[in-house]
């Protein structure tokens, strides 16, 4: 078995039990979001909502889905049209280039929403 | 006349694939696809060249793109994929094209080579056969049936892109047959070559593969059971 340096987990069965997990907690968080939305926000509520420790630790839990999520499914996509079948040798470089160009970018954002949440 | 537009190229003459037009006299029967090919090619044109043996749907020599589903010729209805008077016949996506509809099925068997399709059990063997209760022998329904067409396997993008990792529906539905199979102790070696993020998780559930079996099987469903097994065993 080849091991894959660039996936999120090295394994499949973990990586789709991630991805599947990270899935639920995104659908919750962004559930509570719009209900506090549809129920009406100002900037003094929307604030006291972010207070609470309980909030930004979803908030963080909700940003580390993402980031997991976005990894794993970037990944399989990278891994299924950017290969050297699709497009010769130049397929492994651009490959390796988005993978990543990726994850980089996701831990931006990443150390972006801490610093928003707990800076 | 039904207008039949059929995949031709011949590697030895031909720089490019191309399609050629046949017009057929049916005479209003409702024949199978592999009726329309013989009469091409015992009354029009002797080179079309296709693969053929049982013509009854068992041996799964005959599987084609026919209107743009992958399906065996040989019991594939006119009424059930003609519109319009015409029938467009491809060979099966996604595998190297050898002359007209007949395709190299290397990729295919090598995967199907790879979850090792044959009982393995390291206990001693009984004088008699090994034998299981019907609840057991119930498990492989729906699993022991395939014919190996690759009908469900060549319709699923996930092989497509990666032929050489992905093991496909028609690889995948057999691994679980012997994961499945009371009679096989082998389930953890066979279920530790499965954890790759290829083997068995490129799959991404969109059930092409269920949508065009021509014998009814579910890979899908024995691909969720593998995961599940493959969870239990790792969790």
């Amino acid at each position: 078995m080849v091991v894959q340096v660039t996936s999120f987990s090295r394994s499949g069965l973990s990586d789709w039990l991630i991805q599947r997990v990270a899935g639920v907690i995104l659908l919750a968080y962004f559930a509570l979001i719009g209900y506090v939305m549809i129920n009406g926000v100002s900037y003094a509520s929307w604030q006291a909502l972010h207070a609470h420790s309980a909030m930004r630790i979803f908030t963080l839990l909700a940003a580390l889905s993402f980031a997991a999520h976005a990894w794993i499914g970037l990944w399989a996509v990278f891994t299924d049209y950017l290969t050297e079948r699709m497009l010769g040798p130049r397929g492994n470089r651009l490959r390796r280039f988005c993978q990543i160009a990726s994850v980089l970018t996701l831990l931006s954002y990443l150390l972006w929403v801490v610093q928003i949440i707990w800076g | 006349m039904l207008q039949v537009s059929i995949y031709r190229y011949n590697p030895e003459v031909d720089s490019a694939p191309y399609m050629q037009d046949f017009s057929v006299d049916t005479e209003g029967k409702d024949l199978m696809v592999l009726d329309v090919l013989e009469m091409i090619k015992d009354g029009q044109d002797a080179s079309v060249t296709y693969r053929r043996s049982c013509r009854e749907g068992v041996c799964g020599s005959d599987g084609l793109s026919i209107n743009g589903k992958n399906g065996l010729a040989c019991i594939t209805a006119l009424s059930d994929t003609v519109k319009g008077n015409k029938l467009v016949v491809r060979p099966l996506p996604g595998l190297p094209v050898i002359r007209d509809l007949v395709v190299d099925m290397s990729l295919f068997y090598a995967q199907y080579e790879k979850i090792q399709p044959y009982l393995q059990n390291n206990t001693p063997a009984p004088a008699i056969e090994r034998l299981q209760t019907p609840e057991d022998r119930e498990k492989l329904d729906g699993l022991y049936e395939c014919i190996l067409c690759a009908c469900c396997s060549t319709s699923c993008p996930s092989f497509w892109w990666n032929p050489d990792r992905f093991i496909g529906p028609a690889g995948l539905l057999q691994a679980y047959r012997f994961l499945a199979d009371s009679r096989d102790t082998a389930t953890d070696e066979r279920l530790a070559g499965l954890d790759d993020p290829f083997s068995v998780f490129r799959c991404h559930g969109i059930q092409n593969c269920v949508n065009v079996c021509p014998k009814g099987l579910n890979p899908t469903k024995a691909i969720g059971h593998i995961r599940t097994m493959l969870l239990n065993r790792a969790t």
